[in-house]
């Protein structure tokens, strides 16, 4: 009875849930350890910015506008200073909180609103389907900087006591409440694709309530689509974020943000001052694409196929 | 109707009985208001019986109703009109709360093994989820070892608890769809085209892996397939659909000897000769046609478009589903006429 024999292809490591075992298999992975790595500096310089630097990001001297980081990490200024004598690594490391802050509760908003209402549409269809799809249309209709633009008008020139909820609260709400729909249009072609499966109608056999399919069998699919698209989405909201601080309603002064300094930083590269647009883009970079291969590795390991 | 097959059990109650089930889909159209223009008379009037232990084979092709009338039956779909009964207990008409402990009683088996299981799920958590859903019937401590002796009973290695349905044959993945279809014990099995998805040499382990579960459990199988050979196999009984209507209804032997029914008649004789020798020295039906459209289906008798007597009867009066002056079994036609088309002689 060949039948019966086991497959011994793989190793037999004893496996003890979906979560532990992608958590097993990513930490093999040299390209996650990596990113794992640039995620932690991002988020120690957002968490304890005096570790990097003991500058105040608001002292600025017009006297040492400009200074180019001829020395590279090291003397008065490690990284130069900025158009306005304000020390570049101190502007850099106090304005990661709010970058990180704003990027990672917009997401994390915008893929709990995407997910649950995509999910409720896809699931139940008929009027709830109609209702979330129709707002869904309307949202999409408003392009996300006029809808931003409009609502942060209400909050404009309140000004900023450095509280991070009065900081980043304004833009983080904007851009959440113009940044769900792709969510949710993900996560509701996934339930409708998931929702007449047989393993589905088998546990609806059983009888299972909506809400155990929901979450033990719907979400799990649904999530795979949102994880691709999380980290790209991450960039784009830092850099939103940016066209909305050149406008002078995104993060609030006197707080700084990775996209205030690029759109700054824009004015002087071409004049010889490239690391001032360069290393915040760089730092951009870096994260989104840690970001991408966390959550590319993550969807890999949750993926019992591809392990 | 078919008391005296059900009495040879003593067993006076049916443990599945379905009675004049109905199950029309409304076909609509337009976006904003919707209008019905038709319905899909998937399932048109179906009496069936099934007592403890027995197995009742339901074969016709495709599109004739089969695995609506599976869904129909484990409660899935609430039948438009009609009566289910479930150990004599009505289901056709309770909600989704009020049925779930008659799923106890009722469950499915799938026609495809690799999509009636979740690929994110190891074969512990599939097999243990009646279990989750039902918490009353054994306690969390005693779960694991039950789902171990589930996977036993069903001809897979306990050990195979952490392993993933992608690691598996189609056999073993049907094995482990049955085994979570046995977890809460039920007496009725329906199956939906159990072995139609697997290799030849696999369908004959998974059937008598049925015919020992049902030995051993006392099973009573609602045994849904288009495989004649299959279904003469394992069912004491047999009905043959055809859009939507059961045509004939008998015992396995019945059917497959004695056949009435001009429609059965041209489905046996479809079916090949094993012995090179023999062939061609068999009656052969060709049906002409398609099967008509369920939602416009023909008047009177539904085969009459495609059968070779048909008179102007059967385009006015539905014949029923009954035995008739000199016939055997009932027999859904008015010309019923035993005609050998199985036995080949030379």
């Amino acid at each position: 009875m060949t039948e019966l024999t086991a497959p011994t292809a793989q190793s037999e490591v004893p496996q003890a849930s979906l979560w532990k075992d992608a958590f097993r298999t990513m930490a093999r992975r040299p390209d996650v350890i990596f990113a794992t790595l640039i995620m932690l500096f991002v988020f120690t310089m957002a968490a304890f910015p005096g570790l990097f630097t003991d500058k105040d990001p608001t002292r600025c001297l017009g006297r040492d506008a400009r200074l180019r980081p001829d020395t590279w990490f090291t003397g008065e200024h490690p990284l130069g200073t900025d158009g306005f004598g304000c020390d570049f690594a101190a502007t850099i490391v106090h304005g990661t909180r709010p970058t990180i802050t704003l990027a990672l509760t917009v997401i994390i908003l915008s893929v709990l609103i995407g997910m649950t209402l995509g999910i409720l549409a896809g699931y139940f269809g008929r009027w709830v389907d109609a209702i979330i799809s129709r707002a869904l249309d309307v949202f999409i209709v408003i392009p996300l900087m006029m809808g931003a633009i409009l609502l942060l008008s209400l909050f404009r020139g309140r000004g900023s006591s450095g509280n991070l909820l009065e900081t980043v609260g304004p833009a983080a709400l904007a851009l959440t409440l113009f940044g769900w729909m792709e969510f949710c249009r993900y996560a509701r072609a996934a339930t409708i694709e998931t929702k007449n499966l047989d393993y589905v109608t088998a546990a609806r056999c059983l009888g299972a309530r909506d809400r155990r399919i929901m979450f033990k069998h719907v979400l799990p699919n649904a999530i795979v689509p949102i994880t691709a698209i999380v980290p790209t989405s991450l960039g784009s909201v830092i850099v939103a974020e940016a066209a909305l601080a050149v406008l002078g309603i995104g993060v609030q002064p006197p707080a700084t943000s990775w996209g205030v300094l690029l759109s700054n930083g824009t004015q002087w590269a071409g004049g010889g001052y490239i690391y001032l647009f360069g290393i915040p883009l760089v730092l951009l970079i870096l994260t989104v694409f840690a970001f991408a291969t966390f959550g590319d590795a993550l969807r890999d390991a949750l993926d019992p196929k591809l392990r | 109707m078919n008391a005296e097959l059900g009495q040879a059990d003593a067993a006076p109650e049916p443990v599945l009985e379905a009675t004049g089930v109905v199950k029309h889909f409304p076909v609509q159209r337009g976006i904003v208001v919707k209008r019905t223009v038709g319905h899909v008379q998937a399932v048109d009037g179906v009496d069936l019986k099934l007592y403890a232990g027995k197995t009742l084979g339901v074969v016709g092709e495709s599109g004739c109703g089969k695995s609506t009338l599976a869904k129909l039956l484990v409660g899935l779909e609430p039948p438009t009109s009609g009566s289910i009964k479930v150990l004599g207990k009505e289901i056709g008409n309770l909600s989704s709360r009020r049925i779930r402990p008659v799923r106890r009683d009722i469950q499915l088996v799938f026609q495809d093994p690799y999509t009636s299981l979740n690929p994110r799920m190891t074969v512990g958590d599939i097999v243990g989820e009646p279990f989750e859903i039902h918490t009353d019937v054994i306690p969390r401590d005693k779960r694991a070892k039950e789902v171990k002796e589930l996977l036993d009973m069903v001809g897979l290695s306990p050990d195979h608890v952490n392993r993933y349905p992608h690691q598996f044959s189609g056999g073993q993945r049907q094995r482990i769809g049955i085994a979570r279809a046995l977890a809460l014990r039920p007496q009725v099995l329906v199956c939906d085209e159990p072995v139609s998805a697997l290799d030849v040499s696999i369908q004959g382990q998974v059937i008598n892996l049925l015919e020992r579960l049902q030995e051993e459990l006392g099973l009573a199988y609602v045994f849904i397939a288009h495989d004649l050979s299959v279904v003469r196999h394992i069912a004491d009984e047999v009905a043959v659909m055809y859009l939507g209507k059961v045509v004939e209804h008998g015992t396995s032997a019945e059917i497959y000897d004695h056949p009435r029914h001009p429609y059965t008649q041209a489905l046996l004789s479809a079916v090949p000769v094993p012995d090179p020798d023999l062939r061609g020295h068999r009656e052969e039906i060709v049906l002409q046609g398609d099967v008509p459209s369920p939602i416009n289906p023909p008047s009177g008798c539904r085969f009459r478009t495609r059968c070779w007597k048909a008179t102007e009867k059967c385009a006015e009066e539905v014949p029923g589903l009954d035995v008739g002056d000199k016939g055997t079994h009932p027999t859904a036609c008015f010309y019923a006429e035993e005609r050998d088309v199985t036995h080949a002689v030379k």
